[in-house]
């Protein structure tokens, strides 16, 4: 297999992002349509290009610092379907806005070609270099709108405080370096598990890579970006944040941990029960104080990585496969969330408020009940989608002897449970504030539907979407 | 006749569905139509599991009219349903209840009809699902997805704080399930499947089986509810719309004591011996204390409330004082009665408690208050009523010869066979039952009347003669002729019992 075959997908999605910003650029104003479809089309290309080869078992290429896996696949394909179907909420937004738009799509697909070669990681340079291009971006489209005061002091925080988290894993990379001589995450594997000597010099470099991850998944204490940035970057910039690249981070997670520093298991194991614990803890509690919806679900988004913490702390094949499925799911909820604030705002109010969904119920059933379904399925209550990846999770974490740490969580989650059922009172109990009917395009009232009924069918018939994430993560078995 | 349709699947799926559709299309269909329709769908699922009746062989414990298919594979989690006779009374309880609960709700509800009438289909549909699921993971979701109507339903229709109670409602609830779910996460670790079965038939040390026993007993002495869980259930009572209340009293209580008997008690029987004094200690507790905190209750709907509590406490003391009386008689068959006590007193719980909130809800839709002091000389005016209410508090208190006198009369006879003392103390409930049941009636029905509202009150009509007639039907045949009831799930109890008395930890790991 040669390299150009194994990276085809990141290159044609490279050859798309160009075009996207040169179509903006060139025919933008006469055109305002064409960077959008040209973005979509890019990506069903890249998609019918992962589709079409899923590797046995993993490929390397580019003298071991590229891998193709199954994992890896998988994810990717994720992603992009996240992606694409993010585009269609972020078209509604700035066309009711009447704002340009064409570059929030190309600096998307290239942060989506970042996500890409950071879950393809096989290099600690890979990984770096797939984690700045996203994050590069990111800090660009929360900027974009920069005569709001709001976004701006969000990308500046978003900007400080990641470089600062890369700082950090690069220091901790440079260590792993100094210890094992080498970057390729295979070869650490071995050198890790043999270097028993050098074993404290490899746990301090662990913490950094650690700080890393969990600055990028938001996990407390490393969260403190998550509900500014949140709340002050425009609807569909949040929406893009918190969906794929939560599984891009979640790829890269593995990628270090379980490939590359599985030798020192036992130490990451104990570092994420505290992670875990403090992220849903943290994070459900801040989230009752809100007012804000998006800053709200900022907070919920921190108690969700907490739990998908779980899953990989678990250490074993399935216990990836729980952890793959929760931030799917989530990614999927969180996107109709964040899809519902799309819908109501209007040209002059960006509907994010709590009391914006007064009333909802009356205002427009349909989407009150979608909501609620969302909401509900944030909430872990059966029969949705969310009841399903909590499920997994806690099963692979009482299945991992970790019994009293279930017990936590599934407390945490009652105290979560609190601020959703507040959004279903006042969607369902409360009069509205301002009696106006729901006024968006037919294709968003689409999305949204399809996405709100997605996670009730995935609660009603989840073995599908489990079957994929076990069977990807089988590789991880002979551990 | 033997039919070959998945009978408890449609008793499960079939209103859920139906409510969706009432639901969705009721813009489309008015009013008028929701209801109707909504009430076939809600006849045709009675008629359907009365097929269960007929068909049902009460000379087995197996369970009957299974249905297994395989949900998620990965982790064989079943779609496995099934009933036996224990659950089948259950079952046709909540059919019949979902019946009278829409009539109820018939002219009453005005606002969202649509909404109304599908919530409380889903959720008797949910509600069945519960009383057939023979997978644990499936008993749990339809457990959990239950929360959900009927969150709405109190938090819509509900009085001035329902928002308050409905959200009380929900975590307390919440709060006791999902360390359930850790519990049957842990047995799903030992037994590798979710079968219910296999989780009665596996081995557990004495300290496992009292955290697994704890974190059900969480989970269902919350429903039950168990003094002194039961703080929820006055508020949501109150609150909550006449429908609601009805639905609340009469299943979803019963879904404490079901637990009780399907988890509890074969899963973890060494527990359940050894916390036995613990539980009768808190279900007197709940007979006695709780008969003396409805005593003085203002609110007609929270005294029924009160009243609930001390009832199904009798529930629990029937089922955890079958250790007690083995010890004492040696004899399983004894043991045995207590059990089928507490399932007779849930069955005339079910039609006595829907009937007393039935009752309220008639006077609450014509003078809006539930306040005692607001009535008085209601028999002037509403003789026809009287007379109804006045059966269903005389069955309320005990009286022989209403279903209320059965299930307390055979928990009462085996409580004697296990202490005096327990008998002692459970018939209290018969003098405070009556206390504070008639003193209610007296002060509501009779006496001088203290309000002029009063005066404009019009006796029930046609429909409401019908739900309430219906309900005194059950109530006295129940209370002549056990029997039918009694036969229904013998061999269901005893099979139960002789798991019970198997203990688990003489095969237990080493």
């Amino acid at each position: 297999m040669n390299d150009i075959a194994l990276i085809l997908p990141e290159m044609t999605l490279l050859g798309f992002a160009c075009a996207v910003l040169l179509l903006d650029a060139f025919i933008g104003k006469r055109v305002p349509q064409a960077a959008f479809w040209c973005a979509m089309i890019g990506g069903l290309v890249v998609l019918a290009q992962l589709a079409s080869y899923v590797p046995e078992t993993a490929k390397f290429g580019f003298a071991g610092t590229f891998r193709v896996d199954v994992v890896g696949t998988v994810l990717k394909s994720f992603m992009v379907v996240l992606v694409l179907v993010s585009f269609f909420y972020a078209r509604e937004y700035f066309a009711k806005r009447e704002m340009p738009h064409g570059e929030h799509y190309s600096l998307a697909l290239f942060a989506t070609l970042g996500m890409m070669l950071l879950v393809s990681a096989n290099s600690l340079l890979t990984v770096y270099l797939g984690l700045e291009l996203l994050s590069l971006s990111m800090y660009a489209m929360v900027a974009t709108q920069r005569d709001s005061v709001m976004a701006s002091e969000a990308a500046m925080k978003y900007f400080v405080l990641g470089a600062l988290a890369s700082g950090m894993l690069l220091y901790g990379m440079s260590f792993l370096y100094g210890v094992t001589g080498t970057l390729d995450l295979s070869e650490l594997l071995i050198k890790v598990s043999v270097a028993e000597d050098k074993r404290l010099l490899l746990t301090f470099s662990l913490v950094f890579l650690l700080v890393g991850i969990s600055f990028k998944l938001g996990i407390v204490p490393f969260h403190m970006w998550v509900p500014d940035v949140y709340q002050g970057a425009a609807t569909p910039v949040t929406q893009f944040i918190g969906t794929a690249p939560k599984l891009a981070a979640f790829g890269m997670a593995m990628r270090l941990l379980v490939d590359g520093l599985w030798g020192l298991a036992e130490d990451w194991q104990q570092m994420l029960v505290i992670l875990a614990v403090l992220s849903m803890g943290v994070g459900n509690i801040l989230a009752i104080a809100q007012t804000n919806l998006k800053r709200m679900l900022a907070y919920s988004t921190i108690a969700h990585m907490g739990y998908l913490l779980l899953g990989m702390l678990s250490a074993t094949a399935s216990g990836y496969a729980a952890s793959m499925f929760y931030i799917t799911v989530y990614a999927l909820m969180s996107m109709g969330a964040f899809g519902l604030i799309i819908l109501l705002g209007s040209k002059t109010s960006e509907a994010d408020e709590l009391q914006d969904l007064a009333g909802l119920a009356r205002r427009s059933p349909w989407f009150g009940f979608i909501m609620l379904i969302l909401m509900f399925s944030m909430a872990g209550v059966p029969p949705f989608a969310g009841f399903w990846a909590k499920w997994f999770v806690l099963k692979e974490v009482v299945q991992a002897n970790y019994v009293w740490l279930a017990a936590v969580a599934v407390m945490f989650s009652l105290v979560g449970a609190f601020y959703y059922l507040r959004i279903i009172k006042l969607m369902y109990f409360d009069e509205p504030v301002r009696n106006q009917a729901v006024e968006a395009s037919q294709d968003l009232k689409l999305v949204l539907s399809v996405n709100g009924l997605a996670v009730l069918a995935l609660g009603l018939a989840p073995s599908a979407l489990m079957s994929v994430c076990v069977s990807a993560t089988l590789p991880y078995l002979p551990w | 006749m033997q039919l070959d349709l998945p009978i408890l699947s449609i008793c499960i799926w079939l209103p859920i569905l139906g409510g969706l559709w009432v639901i969705f299309a009721g813009s489309k269909l008015g009013e008028g139509m929701v209801r109707v329709q909504a009430l076939v769908i809600s006849i045709a699922v009675f008629l359907i599991s009365m097929l269960l009746y007929q068909d049902f062989d009460p000379t087995t414990a197996a369970m009957q009219f299974t249905e297994r298919m395989t949900w998620i594979e990965a982790f064989k989690v079943e779609y496995h349903i099934g009933a036996d006779g224990i659950a089948l009374p259950l079952i046709l309880l909540t059919t019949f209840t979902t019946i009278l609960v829409i009539g109820a709700g018939w002219e009453v509800i005005e606002d969202r009809v649509n909404q109304y009438m599908g919530a409380f289909l889903i959720l008797e549909g949910l509600m069945v699902g519960v009383f057939c699921a023979l997978d644990a993971l499936l008993f749990y979701v339809f457990w959990e997805a239950m929360l959900i109507p009927m969150f709405l339903i109190i938090g819509i229709w509900g009085g001035p704080k329902r928002v308050y109670a409905t959200i009380k409602f929900f975590l307390y609830t919440f709060l006791g399930s999902v360390l359930m779910l850790v519990a049957l996460l842990y047995l799903y670790r030992q037994t590798g499947s979710f079968d219910l079965a296999e989780m009665q038939a596996v081995a557990l040390t004495a300290t496992e089986q009292k955290y697994i026993f704890i974190a059900f007993l969480l989970a269902f002495a919350v429903k039950v509810p168990m003094w002194p869980v039961h703080t929820w259930l006055p508020d949501a009572h109150v609150e909550a719309p006449t429908g609601g209340s009805v639905v609340l009293a009469a299943i979803m209580l019963k879904m404490g004591g079901y637990g009780f008997i399907r988890f509890s008690l074969p899963i973890t029987p060494d527990a359940a011996h050894a916390l036995d004094s613990f539980m009768i200690a808190l279900s007197l507790i709940a007979v006695v204390y709780i008969g003396f905190v409805a005593l003085v209750q203002q609110d007609m709907k929270k005294l029924i409330a009160y009243s609930s509590i001390s009832h199904m406490g009798f529930v629990t003391l029937g089922l955890f004082m079958m250790f007690q009386i083995y010890a004492n008689t040696g004899n399983w068959q004894d043991a045995a009665m207590g059990i089928e006590g507490a399932m007779v007193q849930m069955v005339s719980h079910g039609f006595i408690s829907g009937a007393m909130f039935l009752c309220v809800g008639v006077l609450y839709d014509r003078l809006h208050s539930r306040q005692i002091n607001d009535y008085g000389g209601v028999v002037n005016y509403m003789p026809k009523f009287a007379a109804f209410m006045l059966l269903f508090s005389m069955a309320n208190a005990g009286l022989p010869a209403t279903s209320g006198f059965v299930g307390e009369f055979i928990v009462i006879l085996s409580a004697y066979k296990a202490s005096f003392w327990y008998a002692f103390l459970a018939s209290t409930t018969l003098i405070l039952g009556a206390a504070y049941t008639l003193w209610m009636y007296k002060r509501v029905v009779f006496g001088e009347v203290r309000n002029p509202k009063v005066a404009t009150l019009t006796d029930i009509n046609g429909r409401e003669a019908l739900i309430l007639g219906t309900l005194a039907v059950m109530v006295l045949l129940f209370g002549i002729w056990p029997a039918p009831l009694l036969d229904m799930m013998h061999v269901s109890v005893e099979h139960l019992v002789e798991q019970v008395a198997q203990s688990k930890l003489s095969v237990a790991r080493l």
